[in-house]
Order: structure tokens, then sequence, then C-alpha cells
């Protein structure tokens, strides 16, 4: 657990960068630090590895105040990630991962043989090792970062803002790969972003935070989206709230009927039983239809199949694609009913 | 210096060629020397500027300052100090000349680190001695040797100038053909110097190549 009290930021010239932050950072979960440019997010981020020395108040790490330890020390405990990379340019790639453990005196063959099963842990092929940062896209290069950060098994990481140079496509394949590896990790993760919907994505806890380094709210993206403390985070967080806090809804509280049907419509199977479409009672030809699996998807993507259809319903599938049954629109008002009711609580 | 004189005389080469080759042994120790004291006393004085960029502009000021000194008004202050025809009195200011060229590339070559990959240093925990040492130093290595280039080039020309106070290595010969009004000496030093200059050159290149294999991207960019 990372805990600030009230720690603040203050400039030479008076510039406040951070105003009494008092905040705890879970372990083994994501907190995300997300605000406008100038909330001190990122200088928040740095007072944590001591890049940046706190003027008042304290930061401690799992119980110990971070002062009492000497700066390359602490920071060798902490894995760090950041926006370009920032990749040894004139280190291969497999030295780059190891910078730490070499940094901690590892034995070369033992840091190179960690460098490797990082390399593939991240989703990187090993034969990237011997090449050099700049015969690497943008994405790998970020991939290697992160690896980087892991090689000593740090329990804590810091990101600042790491995929924000990357393209939509790639970033979200970075993002869908960190919630993979923190689920196998479990590290304690500061993640700092100013796009609300990465924080949303990837925070288990949002810390919202506005111009002068304020803390405006610290909360689980659902009760964020549904309750935001105020106009600035209302306005931060932007527009359909309600629609995108269904994300946070498992859609496995959905009544299921098995029929493979509504009134007036049946779903078309092919031989494997897996949904082609919706047809209509006496019509030939097939309508669009949409899907969602009961075990792992969300009440939003299960409202998304049922607009994509003509008969307003969603189709269910199991893991392997699988027709499971049919929501009807009902079922589904009912459900939205219920998420409308207790944040965070389908 | 009649018609029929051939602008060179292999047969004169033959006779003197040990003593062109001692000539050309002058040159390069007068030539090579400055380069490498002025390397090593560029690297602090680059670090210090780079590292208080107070230093920056006073130093390569003076530096300046120094480079536009003709040579031969130096040369004429030193004599009493060093000696006439004395290595260590052409030495002198082509150490400073290298200077100028040197302290740049190296301030040039700390200042050419990504901020991005000086940040993640200092964050993976490096210290400052050792961030220097092994992250720092290696990237500015090609913009170093870039200077390198072009102080080794001008040094290597610029000891000629030395033959006017007796100690001018292959610039002897330049005298000595103009003395004698004589073309081969002459040519036999253009010829030397600039293929000194060329082999100096396209060893750098080389080093560069081994030593910076990962920056080949910035190269061909």
């Amino acid at each position: 657990m990372i805990t600030f009290e009230g720690v603040t930021k203050r400039y030479g010239d008076g510039t406040v960068a951070v105003d009494n932050l008092s905040l705890q950072v879970p372990t083994g979960a994501i907190t995300v630090f997300v605000g406008p440019s100038g909330c001190g997010k990122t200088t928040s981020l740095r007072m944590i590895n001591r890049m940046i020395d706190a003027t008042e108040g304290r930061i401690l790490l799992d119980d110990q105040d971070i002062r009492e330890i000497d700066p390359p020390t602490l920071r060798r405990g902490i894995g760090y990630v950041i926006q370009q990379a920032g990749l040894f340019p004139h280190r291969k790639i497999v030295d780059n991962v190891a910078t730490v453990p070499y940094l901690l005196g590892w034995d070369k063959k033992k840091a190179r043989a960690r460098a490797m099963e990082l390399l593939e842990r991240v989703g990187l092929d090993t034969k990237l090792a011997g090449r050099y940062p700049f015969q690497l896209s943008g994405g790998q290069q970020q991939r290697v970062g992160v690896a980087r950060a892991l090689a000593a098994d740090p329990p804590v990481l810091l990101m600042d803002e790491p995929f924000s140079a990357v393209d939509p496509v790639v970033r979200a394949s970075l993002q869908d790969e960190l919630l993979r590896l923190q689920a196998e990790l479990h590290k304690t993760i500061v993640f700092v972003t100013h796009d609300i919907d990465e924080a949303i994505k990837l925070g288990d806890t949002v810390a919202v935070m506005r111009v002068g380094g304020h803390l405006a709210q610290i909360a689980a993206p659902a009760t964020l989206l549904a309750e935001p403390a105020d106009a600035f985070v209302e306005g931060f967080l932007g527009k359909d709230r309600g629609i995108r806090r269904l994300s946070f809804v498992p859609a496995s509280g959905l009544a299921v009927s098995t029929e493979r049907g509504v009134p007036g419509w049946s779903v078309a199977l092919d031989e494997n039983e897996r949904p082609i479409g919706w047809r209509r009672d006496g019509a030939d030809g097939l309508q669009p239809f949409g899907t969602f699996d009961l075990k792992k998807d969300s009440l939003r993507t299960a409202l998304d199949a049922a607009l994509l259809a003509p008969p307003g319903s969603a189709i269910a599938v199991d893991g392997d694609g699988r027709f499971a049954g049919v929501v009807t629109r009902e079922a589904l008002d009912e459900a939205l009913r219920r998420a409308g009711q207790v944040p965070g609580d389908g | 210096m009649g018609d029929t004189e051939p602008l060179v005389r292999w047969d004169w080469i033959g006779r003197n060629w040990p003593g062109i080759q001692q000539l050309l042994t002058d040159h390069i120790v007068m030539a090579l020397v400055p380069v490498v004291l002025g390397l090593v006393i560029a690297l602090p004085l680059g670090l210090a500027s780079a590292r208080w960029r107070v230093l920056y502009q006073p130093t390569v000021g003076l530096m300046n300052v120094v480079y536009s000194l003709p040579s031969l008004a130096v040369f004429i202050v030193l004599i009493p100090i060093t000696g006439l025809a004395e290595r260590t009195t052409v030495i002198i200011p082509l150490t400073f000349y290298s200077l100028a060229v040197l302290i740049p590339a190296v301030v040039d070559g700390l200042g050419a680190v990504p901020d991005s990959v000086r940040q993640s240093a200092v964050a993976m925990g490096f210290g400052p001695m050792r961030r220097l040492l092994q992250v720092d130093l290696p990237i500015a290595v090609p913009v170093v040797l870039a200077g390198l280039r072009v102080a080794t080039v001008s040094s290597i020309s610029l000891v000629s100038v030395g033959a006017l106070i007796g100690r001018g290595g292959l610039g002897y010969l330049f005298i000595d053909g103009w003395q004698r009004q004589f073309y081969t000496p002459i040519v036999v030093g253009i010829v030397l110097v600039v293929a000194l200059a060329v082999l100096a050159d396209g060893l750098i290149v080389l080093a560069q190549r081994l030593l910076t294999p990962w920056a080949r991207a910035r190269r061909t960019a």
C-alpha cells in the first residue's frame, strides 16, 4: 500500500503542483491518476519514487516513509514505465530489459534469462532480443518498456502516460495486455493518464485531479460514473455516463430464456450451433443479430447486441460462441432498471 | 623551372624517401597528439558545460577567440617558452583549435540524449556517475565522433603551418619546393597530407560503425 499524507509540492516560484494530497493506493490493484494537464498527476507519481521530493507531508510505502530510503535503492524496487518508452538506444533489447537486474548486481546470464522470460510474458517475439530499440515499432518499444519495468519483479509499478504516444489500435491492445498481465501478477500499479476512458478501462480505483493539484474524487470507475462528486468531475467524465457505467454490470445477472426465439422471430444456427441471424416467421433470409458472452460480457455488450437486431433481443452465447439463449427486451429493461438503482451493484 | 620540368620527378622521391618518411611520422605525431589531448580536456569541460549551462557560452566564446588567433602569432609568443622548431610549439596551438571543435561536440552529444531516456535511467535507479558512464556518454558518442572527424582532419592540415618556424612535418616539403621552384616535393606533400586526412577520417568512421551499431537509424536519417 502507498499512502499520501497531506502531500504538497510547491516550487521555488510559488507554483503549487500538488496541494495537500491525501489518498491510499491499495496493494495489488491498479490506481489511475487522471486529470487535465497541470493537475499534478505526473508530479504525484514521481514523488513516489523520489524523482521529485515533496515539500510537505509524507508518502509511505508499506508504512515506511520513502524519505528514509536512498533514492537509487528505492527506485530499483519500483518499476517505471515512461511515455516514450525511454529505452536506451545503445543497448540491445535484452539488455534494456535486464537494466535493473544488472544494477542490482545479478549475474549477467541470470539477468538475460530473466529478460528473455519477460519478453515472452509481454507478448514479444524473443527474436527481437538481439535488436536495438530503433528497429522496433512504437508499440513494441512500449512492451519492452513494460518488460523492463517488471524485470526485477518489483511489487510496485509506476506508469506515466505509457500508452499515449501510440495509435488507438495499438493502445487498446497494450491496455488489454496490461490487464492480462495484472491478472497474473497482481502488482500495485499507479497509472497516470489524461484519458478518462483509459482510466475507466484500466483502473480498479480512479483518482480524478483538477488543475492546481487538488484531488477532486477518488472512487471505483462505476461509482465515479454513477455519482460524480461535482460539476468538474461530471464534465471531465464526458457524455453517456449512464451507458458507459453498464460496462461494469455483468451480463450474467440477466434473465435468459432458453427458447430459440421471441414471438414472431427465431434464431438461425449453423451446424455448430452458432447463431447466424434472426429469421422472421414466414419469411426467407436472415436479419442482423448481436451476441454477448453470458459469462464474460457486460450489460452494455448485451444491450448493444439487442440494439443491433430487428427483434430488439440479444442472443446469449457460451464461451465457444454456441447458442445459450435469448434475452428479451423485457429482461433487459428489468436489468437496466436494477442497474440504475444502486451504483456499482449490478 | 623550365618547360620541360615534369610535375613529379619519381627519382627524387626515391632518393629522398627516408627523409619523407621522417617528415610523415613527425606530421602524424604533431597532428594527432593535439586531437587526443583535446579530447581528454574537452570531455571534463564539456561535461561541466552540459551540467552547468551557464558555463557553456563563456567556454565556447573563449575557445572561439582562441580559434581566431593566427597560428603564426601564437608560435611567436610560444617560441621563447617552448623553443623554435620544437614539436611542443606546434602542438599547443593545435590543441586549442581541437578544443574549440570538441567542447561543443561533447556538449551537443550529451544534449542529444533524449529526455525520456535520461528520466528512465534515473527512475531505474542509476546513480549520477553510473548514468554518465553507462547512459549519457555512450549515447553522446556519435556526435562526439563527428566532432572528432572535423578536429582530426583540420589538425592534419594545420600542422603544415609549423613549417614557418621550422617544424611543420610534411609542410617542410611545401617550403622546400617553393624556395627551389621545384614541384615534386609540393605534390608529394599535398598527396600525403590529403591521404593522411582521408585515412584518419576513414578510421574514425569505421570506429563509429563498430562502436555504435545502434546509431545507424540516426545516421541514415
